[in-house]
């Protein structure tokens, strides 16, 4: 298959043999889970549990809440002990909202929706299914997979692009996975295919997985709907609008979806994870994490709980065998900085990382000296360096016009940079700063609106205040003269009836 | 566990790269002509290289100090030894002490620090300090030696040429010598035909050896390919600055010959003779001050290729590398600001691409 070229990337280096050969541990279930209410990009999940709740394996422990959003499911039989705030596996190690339970040690099974042939099966079929059992993009990203597959629906879609590539250094999980569940991944690939309405995968491997790459090949022989690809070993080959032009030559146009162009990105791992859940009924509960890294005794793939603290996979692996100078959630070239051990493993964990201070090759910051580099490395065309020049200003319009949103935060610029300027963190930072001055102008607006309209209903209150007054005096007037006239014909017909009928004209009238 | 603030983003990894060992990496390459322009020319070129290089780290030490900032990390990062070592190749070699001192004042100073330091300077801090030396002090500048090697007949011992260095003594017999482009410039004006202008003075193997005068970095043809050669490969410079560069003066060169060959000399001679190779992947190379995207670059080495080959072939210096580089230091933001590689989904003009619905 002809592939095609993209630019810039970069060659770190990738450490895959750490765990490349090691094959998928189970790791004991722990005594306890915890289970963010957010583990997924979009609204949070709301708890259908209160402390002291006996659940089973499998039970719908928070729904789905909102147009994107996806259910949390109980990784075990055991009892909710709370829903409280929990140290989060990510770089703020801000408190989310979670679901702590402990486990019964019997590992029962709730009741499970049954299995699903997704050949015999309609499309929505298959997306429900895939929303109920709390599946999202397990690369990473966690957006909600059901709401990619009802793109089937909205978008004239013609290739499914199933991404393989693991571009990120260290990790080895969705390697060992097509190795090891190889027949899964394909069924799965096979079942977003149908659900998307697409006849054409294309499942991408990075060239540095020789291994998966043939067990694959293998298992999709006789499937004339897919295809396996071995692409370039580049980082960040699996960026997905990258990845599609890798494999189909098609640009995705700047603010545009890959749907929009015909094309659907999933990762193996959710490949696997549909497959389980249409096949079996089971929901999203386990994933495959890579512990590596310099500082692990022992690095493994394991497979593990959702829920799990990050402190007991790295126990398993034997513990740390030098003071880590960084521990990470993902990989080192866009994973997350972790905080505390305690913070649990969720949907979108595909490593644990430990590394030491010769990895993370840590180093003051120079002053840029313009060596392009960073221009280079982009794999989007942009000029890293005068990004972040204007950043440093506050000029954040200014580093917009140069295409800040177009940057994909992948990290190849401050990978490279001679001056170790962590251009990622300006980038992100300005990206944040500008979305919370959207957010700032948005409810300036919105109170500006309300207090046009105050002041159109205070005028228009007014308004008919007055006329309401107004008509009212005239009704009264009216009513006045009704009864004068009345009283008129009265005298006029009846003299003796006079004394009351004045008492009752002479009332003082109604002042306005 | 170490409860590192993560305050730091990632990446987490990093390329094994840093700006000291760019700047020490365009040492080595630098290494083998230096050695051996300081062989050719003995004592009195090694003691202006040292002098030179000493005085700039001195005064990058001093201006550090005044700038409060962190003196030892802006020491070491090997950019003041480089521009100094940069402006001793550009200096005749035996050039008196106090020209290579005043030198590397003027270009940690003028060239570099006012501008902020490191990185922030819009023009080539060697050619600035070469510039203003030529301009201030043309005798001493444009006095050049014919080489002779340490330990010959003819060649200063140590002592000596401490002495005539430091202008103490006159003990040393100097047989200067017109650098090859400063003596067909004087011939032709002369009205002599280029061909009898070139006759005895210009051996093309001795030039692509070194072995002829001129300043120290302009002699050596072939040590200094190979040191650019080596930096391409290690991709400290791109090909795309020397290779244009190189390829504007070559035709350009070409053209003229081929339209009157009694007064412009070829493409070769031209590529061989001062500073060319020098300064296409040494000078305009210099990362600080030449534009970062490889088109701009492009763009650039033509410019500076035009304005060297303008100068050397009409106007009343031999040799125009370091004002070429200049005038091309100084349309650098322009360039940069006009050329910018296309952003992924994007036109090359910014708009956002048609969409084309699939494949």
């Amino acid at each position: 298959m002809k592939l095609f070229k993209i630019r810039g990337g970069v060659h770190p280096e990738y450490q895959k043999r750490l765990t490349r050969k090691n094959e998928i541990e189970v790791l004991p279930m722990p005594p306890m889970l915890h289970m963010p209410l957010q583990q997924h990009i979009g609204a949070r999940a709301e708890p259908e549990v209160n402390a002291g709740d006996k659940v089973k394996k499998g039970q719908v422990i928070a729904l789905a809440k909102g147009m994107i959003s996806a259910p949390v499911h109980a990784s075990t039989s055991g009892t909710i002990l709370g829903i409280h705030e929990f140290p989060a596996p990510h770089a703020s190690g801000l408190p989310w909202q979670t679901i702590t339970m402990k486990s019964d040690g019997k590992d029962e099974w709730g009741e499970m929706p049954p299995p699903m042939n997704p050949f015999e099966s309609t499309p929505e079929e298959i997306s429900d299914r895939v929303a109920i059992s709390g599946v999202v993009g397990m690369g990473g990203a966690t957006f909600p997979s059901a709401i990619k597959l009802y793109l089937g629906k909205s978008h004239q879609l013609k290739t499914l692009v199933i991404n393989g590539s693991e571009c990120e250094p260290y990790l080895t999980c969705d390697d060992r996975l097509m190795q090891e569940k190889a027949d899964g991944v394909l069924d799965g690939a096979r079942t977003i295919a149908r659900a998307l309405r697409v006849e054409n995968v294309i499942i991408a491997i990075e060239s540095n997985k020789p291994d998966a790459l043939s067990v694959m090949k293998e298992a999709t022989k006789g499937y004339s709907d897919v295809k396996v690809v071995g692409i370039p070993t580049r980082y960040p080959m699996g960026a997905e609008k990258h990845l599609i032009q890798v494999v189909t030559g098609v640009e995705t146009p700047s603010g545009k979806l890959t749907a929009d162009i015909g094309m659907v990105v999933h990762n193996v791992a959710t490949a696997y994870a549909v497959h389980v859940a249409v096949r079996y009924g089971y929901p999203l509960m386990t994933r495959v994490v890579t512990v590596s890294g310099g500082a692990i005794k022992e690095p493994k793939n394991l497979l593990v709980p959702i829920g799990t603290p990050v402190g007991s996979l790295i126990d398993y692996c034997g513990g740390l065998t030098q003071e880590a100078h960084r521990i990470l959630i993902g990989g080192p070239m866009m994973g997350q900085p972790l905080i505390s051990t305690r913070s649990p493993v969720v949907k979108g964990t595909n490593g644990v990382l430990a590394l030491t201070k010769e990895e993370t090759r840590k180093q003051d910051e120079m002053p840029c000296i313009r060596c392009g580099s960073c221009v280079t490395a982009c794999p989007c065309g942009l000029v890293p360096l005068e990004m972040a020049a204007r950043i440093r200003k506050e000029e954040l319009d200014a580093a917009v016009d140069i295409g800040l949103m177009d940057c994909v935060s992948c990290g190849a610029c401050a990978y490279v940079c001679p001056s170790y300027i962590p251009l990622t963190q300006y980038f992100n930072y300005a990206k944040g700063r500008l979305k919370a001055i959207q957010g700032e102008q948005r409810k300036q607006e919105i109170t500006k609106q309300l207090a046009e309209q105050r002041e159109v209903r205070l005028v228009e209150q007014m308004r008919a205040k007055k006329e309401m007054l107004a008509k009212r005096k005239a009704e009264k007037a009216a009513k006045a003269a009704a009864q004068a006239e009345a009283k008129a014909a009265e005298e006029a017909t009846a003299a003796p009836q006079e004394a009351t009928s004045t008492e009752m004209t002479s009332s003082p009238p109604e002042v306005n | 566990m170490p409860n590192r603030s993560a305050t730091e983003g990632g990446p987490y990894a990093h390329k094994k790269t840093s700006v000291q060992r760019t700047m020490v990496l365009v040492m080595v390459a630098l290494v083998p002509a230096t050695a051996y322009d300081l062989y050719l020319f003995g004592w009195p070129a090694i003691n202006l290289f040292v002098i030179t290089i000493a005085s700039a780290l001195m005064i990058e030490a001093l201006c550090l100090v005044i700038a409060r900032k962190p003196i030892v990390m802006f020491l070491t990062d090997g950019s003041a030894i480089l521009t100094a070592w940069l402006l001793a190749m550009s200096l005749p070699p035996w050039a008196p002490w106090w020209i290579g001192v005043l030198g590397a004042g003027i270009a940690i100073v003028i060239g570099k620090q006012i501008f902020g330091g490191i990185g922030q300077n819009v023009f080539n801090p060697a050619m600035v300090a070469r510039v203003a030396l030529l301009i201030s002090f043309p005798l001493e500048m444009t006095t050049f030696v014919a080489p002779s090697p340490l330990g010959t007949a003819g060649a200063p011992g140590f002592m000596d040429s401490l002495a005539f260095t430091f202008g103490l003594a006159n003990s040393v017999d100097v047989v200067s010598s017109a650098s090859v482009l400063g003596h067909v410039k004087t011939e032709l004006s002369r009205g002599i035909p280029l061909q009898q202008a070139l006759e005895g003075n210009y051996d093309l193997f001795a030039m692509t050896l070194g072995d002829a005068s001129g300043s120290m970095g302009e002699t050596s043809f072939s040590l200094i390919l190979v040191g650019g050669l080596f930096l391409i490969i290690k991709r400290v410079i791109s090909w795309h600055i020397p290779v244009a560069m190189l390829g504007t003066i070559a035709i350009m060169a070409t053209l003229f010959n081929l339209i009157n060959p009694a007064q412009y000399p070829d493409a070769l001679f031209h590529l061989v003779s001062g500073a060319t190779v020098l300064g296409a992947f040494f000078i305009a190379t210099d990362l600080v001050t030449s534009p970062v995207t490889k088109r701009g670059q492009l763009l650039f080495g033509v410019g500076c290729g035009l304005l060297v080959y303008i100068i050397r072939t009409w106007t009343a210096y031999p040799e125009g590398m370091a004002f070429a580089v200049l005038l091309m230091n100084a349309m650098t933001p322009l360039i940069d600001r006009y050329i910018k590689p296309r952003v992924y989904g994007r036109t090359i003009k910014g708009d956002p691409l048609a969409p084309k619905g699939g494949s």
